[in-house]
């Protein structure tokens, strides 16, 4: 979108971004503009900074002032916590950007309550805000805190009735947090969602096998379209919220065409000119099969090319992997002491999955590799749930793309001859190329099968290519002729016709 | 020993409820506060600042400045006996402790 605050048309209904990276995915577009939205979840489901990075994206995208109503959090702490997210909360509040509506309770005041009272003040307060800000978006975190301090509830939702209508007068777009208390119960508490019933978001964060796992969904926009279903999020300290929409991440533009080298000629030939840069590559194959060589061709090639790598290596010492890559003719000391290199070797029982992300995550943004290189996901997979797994590929899938590096992950089948790996069912969405490393028995002999699966918006060679190893590396050969049922790991040899030849 | 009481009436805008808050007040200060009391009405639609000030939510709101401590008191101050104990006009012992 560029220029104004102008709401995307779609659907029949203006949307506004929220600037939530992947949540306008799903949301075909943002919020529905000038509507009010709820954005339920349970205690401590980031529904404040959803709503902070709401009015932030509205400020930063639009230059178009907001006005946060705090019913919870005096603005001291709010403007601390989304400072940390790397919105200057106080500099556009100085310019008028950003407007506190202070409605947080004064802890040393009593109040006593003796007869009947509506919340008309806060309603005149918020419409001032609004008006002398000239305000487009408008957040109310949270209305738990409301009725928490207003026993008449009939009357406050009377009053947020009031507030709402008047906000959709006024042609601002809202979103008001809301408290749960289960995770697959009801839409929020005190019937909230009865006078905002037309845009439901809600927030999930969920403790599962110890681990937790954050996802949003989108209940319901009225009359506008959007994504169903759950999608993980994450909460990044410098960005605030970012969502994965799976089955939407297809959609997202590649900035890149650039390629590079998978640091093996061939395989380069087979991916029509190599892998592109910000692009991630899943080599999949039983023990043994090469994973690890390629991971180190991939490594060695960046090197030769002038870039700088990294390689994260959970499966093997550090010991045993220079001696492997010298078994392939590849010295890794030199680019190493040159700091071109950085390898880190860990047990992934050292930590839990997500403390091994934080740290990846580090070292990639300390160290500023151009690729990077897991081996393997799969050994990392021991120490987590499914869901947690999927989501710390997603994760840093997502982390290694907005940084344009190029990534190579290895996992590994369970079976000898075939057979899609547990890793390679879960995050096969989740990576832009698929190469799948097999045995093949022939006429009593096991040979060495390569295949380019899947290879992002680009013609590739789809033939099962032979390969070797030897002291040099990783050599392509020709294309098995004569079999089928290869990936499967059930080869049956079928007559050559002119066509196979 | 006569303490006087500065108390500010905040509402919104002139009605009913506001107008009763008001006749309320005015009762209960003539019979319990006669000649040492002073009353504000502050009208947030026209002073949405002062309401800001005063993080004022729901009105009416009545603010005992003086003497201190600040005490709110809400609604239209129709329960009399709550409006003593907010206002701190009943002594410990008249009266049963809230909840």
């Amino acid at each position: 979108m560029t220029g104004g605050d102008q709401p995307a048309p779609a659907g029949g209904i203006d949307k506004l971004v929220t600037g939530i990276p992947g949540f306008d995915a799903i949301a075909r577009g943002g919020l529905p503009a000038g509507r009010t939205t709820l954005v339920a979840g349970t205690p401590g489901s980031a529904k404040t900074v959803f709503a902070g990075q709401f009015l932030a994206a509205g400020i930063r995208r639009d230059d178009a002032p907001g006005v946060f109503v705090t019913c919870e959090e005096g603005p001291a702490d709010l403007r601390r916590n989304f400072g940390a997210f790397g919105w200057p909360v106080d500099d556009w509040e100085a310019d008028g950007r950003w407007v506190f509506v202070d409605v947080s309770p004064d802890p040393d005041e009593e109040t006593v309550e003796a007869g009947s009272y509506d919340l008309g003040a806060l309603l005149a307060r918020i419409e001032h805000a609004v008006e002398r800000s000239g305000a487009r978006r408008l957040a109310i975190d949270s209305l738990g805190a409301l009725f928490a301090r207003f026993p008449d509830t009939r009357q406050v939702r009377r009053d947020l009735f009031r507030i709402a209508a008047r906000l959709k007068a006024l042609g601002v777009t809202a979103i008001m947090t809301a408290e749960r208390e289960t995770e697959y119960g009801p839409v929020a508490r005190h019937g909230v969602e009865e006078f905002v019933a037309d845009n439901v978001v809600i927030l999930r964060n969920i403790l599962e096998h110890e681990t937790r796992r954050r996802t949003l969904e989108i209940l319901k926009f009225r009359g506008t379209q959007h994504q169903k279903g759950e999608y993980p999020f994450t909460i990044l300290p410098d960005a605030g919220l970012i969502a994965i929409p799976l089955s939407a991440m297809e959609l997202t533009q590649h900035s890149t065409d650039v390629r590079t080298t998978s640091g093996n000629e061939e395989l380069d030939r087979m991916c029509g000119g190599g892998f592109y840069r910000d692009s991630i590559v899943l080599v999949s194959g039983a023990t043994g099969t090469g994973k690890t060589l390629m991971a180190t061709e991939f490594t060695e090639g960046g090197l030769a090319a002038g870039e700088r790598c990294m390689l994260f290596a959970f499966e093997e010492s550090r010991e045993q992997l220079m001696r492997n890559a010298r078994g392939w003719d590849v010295d890794y000391a030199p680019a190493e002491e040159a700091g071109n290199l950085a390898i880190r070797c860990e047990y992934p029982e050292v930590a839990g999955l997500e403390d091994h992300l934080v740290r990846i995550k580090e070292a990639i943004d300390r160290f500023r590799p151009d690729r990077v290189a897991l081996d393997s996901l799969t050994a990392l997979e021991r120490v987590a749930t499914p869901r947690g797994f999927r989501e710390f590929v997603i994760s840093l899938t997502s982390f290694i793309k907005e940084r344009q590096i190029a990534g190579l992950f290895t996992a590994s089948t369970p079976s000898l001859m075939g057979g899609a790996s547990v890793t390679e069912a879960h995050i096969s969405t989740l990576t832009d190329s698929i190469i799948v490393l097999r045995y093949v028995e022939m006429r009593g002999r096991v040979h060495r099968g390569l295949a380019v699966l899947k290879m992002r918006g680009a013609g590739h060679d789809a033939g099962i290519r032979r390969f070797s190893i030897d002291h040099r590396g990783m050599h392509i050969g020709e294309p098995f002729r004569g079999v089928e049922g290869i990936l499967e790991g059930h080869p049956v040899h079928v007559r050559q016709t002119d066509e196979d030849a | 020993m006569a303490q006087e009481y500065l108390l500010r009436l905040y509402v919104t805008g002139q009605t009913a409820r506001s107008a009763r808050a008001l006749a309320n007040l005015q009762a209960i200060c003539e019979e319990e506060l006669q000649g040492r009391y002073r009353i504000e009405v502050i009208d947030v639609l026209e002073n949405p600042e002062r309401g800001e000030d005063e993080r004022i939510v729901a009105t009416p709101t009545l603010i005992r400045e003086l003497p201190p401590p600040i005490r709110r008191i809400i609604g239209d101050l129709s329960d009399r006996d709550e409006v003593l104990h907010g206002l701190e006009l009943v002594g410990p012992g008249q009266r049963e402790p809230l909840q």
